[in-house]
């Protein structure tokens, strides 16, 4: 049985095994209309915006030799900052997901992508594309939930040490390609003392110190020296850039899976799961964000988040033209499709971080009240009579 | 030649020492990417891989044209006959085809290649239709030894058929000054659709060479009767034949039981599909990607159709190009039916471009 299928409302149960394959039948058939249509007009977007990414490094990073003079400080800083963002959203993590594999372009592929962050591509994909992108939502098996430091489920135990699990997130944000990095190793499990020895994670940790040691140089050795007299102020303004680019990939990906009307589920109700019901969990594990397109571009488009988990390997710029079907989809098969604006789901996450710091019941208002939930259970697929609860396989 | 260049290298010393910390220092900056991966936005001739730039389009018949090529940096010189490969962005699709080269070498710095249409022929209808000036292309430097040798025959013989006559106009341009005594046969559906008809019945007219046109149209297919009675003194002159597989593969047979097969050198634009059996899925294991291989299709088209950067070079099983680890399966020669079979851990090497999968596969990239 699900987590879900314990809570008060089983949001499946009116759903027979029929209509979820019928669901997974559908969802393939927008996938291979995307794929049958990719082309040169998305060739051109990728290509267009990993130009105007470099140029606008460049020319920030050009413009912060002269950062002692407050304004260059800020346009710099502020270019940066936006050129790390869309190089680690709509760029980096969208080419490792190989979203523009199709291309066959040796310089934009998952295989050969490196991005600016302190996680190497290699250590990134694997615990990203293969565990989280598998196990969504699977307490126990997806790291992505809370790290592995937080509670994010009323079914896990409450203990002590998640009273400070408010803080771990904050803290989690500011260093949040830090965190990455050591979740991408596995630090917490890998730091006792027999997993410590291993070779192999050896290996990967000293991977990752490289990586670190090179970006590290970069942002706040050689850039700052290259500024001569604005040294100080370049290495701040490094500083900044980082910082606030951790707090916005850290925001944007909180909203893709922590918003209250998320549903978590056991590891036991993925055994033998199908295909359909492998969509039925994305759909029910993952939240969007509304908003205009320059908050879905600098999001990576993960504000699409839904329809990423459906197709994650489908070009970004695709989601938001196929987001109306998915969500006739949620509508007609009674489902509930999350999703509210940045603000909201920021909010809303964090609401559940302290709710679940807390012992479960402390603060029951919240927990009956999902704040960031649009509803839409109107269903016109008709059900049959009797339903057997589906997620619930084997 | 190398020795001349260490020598006259500028910048030994200082000026070399400070180049040294100029790049570091834009190592340092441009990481986790590399220097080159800036400039190639503003430079794509100068950056890290070979491009070219057309330079002009120039139509030859009504399906072929010519493109006159500027390779960037990493060009090597050619010899005549020899081919590249250039890459191409069909619908967004990266795609790399072979083209012989048509110009002479060291033609100032540009270099040409002609293309035929084929019908339904992804790069070759691109090209011929969409191809412009300014157009950046991927380019791999030339290769290939359908070339004649440093001694030359004294008697020669061309035999070309429709756009096979690409790499012997190569050779004609470059080396007829040295060439005694050339014939050239020369197959087309018509008159009208002899690629470079002008130029050769011109060289023809001027006494260069002597070309006997063949038109299918109203001659029927070249046979090696109607040849032998058209280049009676064949057995004597060294032969260089480029056209159709079917064409190809009957004068080898000829020159075979003739006892002379040496003196025949033959290029091929396809490999000959001879044998084709049950499929299988196909893994690449390092990508995690998993698909189904026809048996009748190179695991080369499999592997790209699934978005797998796969290596490749001819696609037709000559130059070695697109050779992979086979980790685990049993895959055919596509030309043979021969089969190779690898036990998990072997990574028996094989070429993609002529082998599809007889079985499971699981393929190292
Ligand atoms: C060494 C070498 C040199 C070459 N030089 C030239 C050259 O100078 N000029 C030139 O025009 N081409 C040349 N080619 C052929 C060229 O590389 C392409 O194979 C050709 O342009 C067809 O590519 P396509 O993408 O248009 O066809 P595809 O889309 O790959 O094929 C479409 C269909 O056409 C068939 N097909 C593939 N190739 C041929 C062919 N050659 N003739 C007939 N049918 C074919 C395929 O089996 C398929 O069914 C050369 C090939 C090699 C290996
Ligand atoms: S690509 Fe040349 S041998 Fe396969």
């Amino acid at each position: 049985m699900t987590v879900l299928q314990k809570k008060a409302i089983n949001p499946v149960a009116h759903l027979s095994a029929e209509d979820i394959e019928n669901l997974g039948v559908e969802l393939d058939a927008i996938r291979e209309q995307i794929i049958a249509s990719r082309g040169e007009r998305d060739a051109a977007y990728i290509r267009g915006l990993i130009k105007t990414q470099r140029t606008l490094e460049l020319g920030s990073r050009a413009v912060l030799l002269a950062s002692l003079l407050p304004p260059a400080w800020l346009a710099g800083t502020a270019g940066l900052t936006i050129a790390k963002i869309l190089e680690n959203m709509e760029i980096g993590h969208n080419v490792m997901h190989g979203q523009w594999d199709w291309m066959r372009d040796p310089a934009i592929h998952s295989t050969s992508w490196e991005w600016d962050n302190a996680s190497p591509a290699a250590q990134w994909k694997h615990s990203h594309n293969e565990l989280h992108h598998t196990y969504t939502n699977v307490i126990g098996r997806d790291n992505d939930l809370g790290y592995g430091i937080m509670r994010v489920d009323e079914d896990q135990r409450w203990r002590p040490f998640y009273l400070a699990q408010p803080l771990w997130n904050l803290i989690n944000a500011c260093f949040f390609e830090y965190g990455i990095a050591a979740y991408d190793l596995e630090l917490g499990l890998n730091l006792t003392k027999r997993r410590r020895r291993d070779p192999e994670f050896r290996a990967r940790a000293a991977q990752v110190l490289t990586k670190i040691k090179a970006q590290v140089k970069k942002d706040y050795v050689v850039h700052p020296l290259l500024s001569g007299p604005s040294a100080p102020t370049t290495l701040v303004a490094n500083l900044t850039a980082n910082l606030l680019r951790n707090l916005w990939t850290h925001s944007v990906i909180m909203c893709g899976h922590f918003p209250e009307g998320v549903e978590t589920f056991s590891r036991r109700s993925i055994e033998g799961e199908t295909r359909g019901e492998w969509y039925l969990r994305q759909m029910l594990g993952s939240a969007n964000i509304s908003g205009s397109d320059l908050l879905h571009l600098m999001a990576g488009n993960l504000s699409f988040q839904i329809e990423h988990h459906l197709f994650p390997d489908l070009p970004s710029n695709r989601y938001k033209e196929i987001a109306p079907k998915i969500e006739d989809i949620f509508a007609r098969y009674g489902l509930t499709y999350t999703t509210g604006s940045l603000p909201r789901q920021v909010a809303s996450a964090w609401s559940k971080v302290i709710r679940l710091s807390l012992p479960n019941g402390f603060l029951d208002e919240v927990t009956e009240q999902p704040l960031a939930t649009v509803t839409r259970l109107a269903r016109t697929v008709a059900p049959a009579p009797r339903r057997e609860p589906v997620a619930a396989a084997a | 030649m190398l020795t001349t260049m260490t020598v006259t290298t500028p910048g030994r010393g200082p000026l070399r020492r400070l180049g040294g910390h100029v790049r570091r220092v834009a190592d340092a900056v441009a990481t986790p990417l590399l220097p080159q991966d800036y400039l190639d936005l503003i430079a794509p001739l100068h950056g890290s891989v070979l491009r070219g730039r057309i330079e002009s389009v120039h139509p030859e018949t009504r399906d072929a044209v010519t493109l006159v090529i500027r390779p960037g940096r990493g060009w090597v010189e050619h010899r005549p006959g020899q081919y590249i490969r250039i890459g191409v962005d069909v619908d967004g699709v990266r795609l790399w085809r072979a083209y012989s080269l048509t110009s002479p070498p060291a033609t100032g710095a540009t270099v040409s290649i002609t293309v035929k249409a084929i019908a339904d022929g992804v790069v070759s209808s691109h090209l011929v239709r969409r191809a412009r000036p300014g157009m950046i292309v991927g380019l791999d430097p030339p290769t290939g030894d359908f070339t004649l040798p440093l001694r030359r025959p004294a008697k020669l013989l061309f035999i070309t058929a429709g756009s096979g006559i690409t790499p012997v106009m190569g050779m004609l341009r470059s080396h007829l000054d040295e060439l005694d005594d050339v014939i050239h046969v020369h197959a087309a559906p018509r008159r009208e659709d002899v690629i470079f008809g002008g130029e050769l019945r011109a060289l023809a007219r001027a006494g260069r060479l002597e070309l006997i046109e063949h038109h299918d149209d109203t001659d029927g297919l070249l046979s090696t009767e109607r040849l032998s009675a058209l280049v009676p003194d064949l057995r004597e002159r060294e032969a260089w034949a480029c056209g159709p597989a079917g064409l190809l593969a009957t004068l080898e047979s000829f020159y075979d039981t003739a006892g002379i097969a040496d003196r025949l050198h033959t290029e091929r634009f396809r490999p000959t599909i001879l044998a084709t059996g049950a499929g299988g899925s196909v893994t690449f294991t390092r990508q995690g990607t998993t698909v189904q291989g026809p048996g009748d299709v190179p695991l080369l088209s499999v592997g790209e159709g699934a978005g797998v950067l796969m290596p490749s070079g001819c696609r037709m099983g000559i130059c070695f190009g697109c050779v992979v680890p086979l980790a685990e399966g049993t895959v055919r020669d596509l030309r043979s039916g021969a089969l190779t079979h690898a036990a998990p851990g072997d990574n028996v090497q094989i070429q993609t471009c002529i082998s599809a999968a007889a079985g499971p596969c699981r393929i190292d990239l």
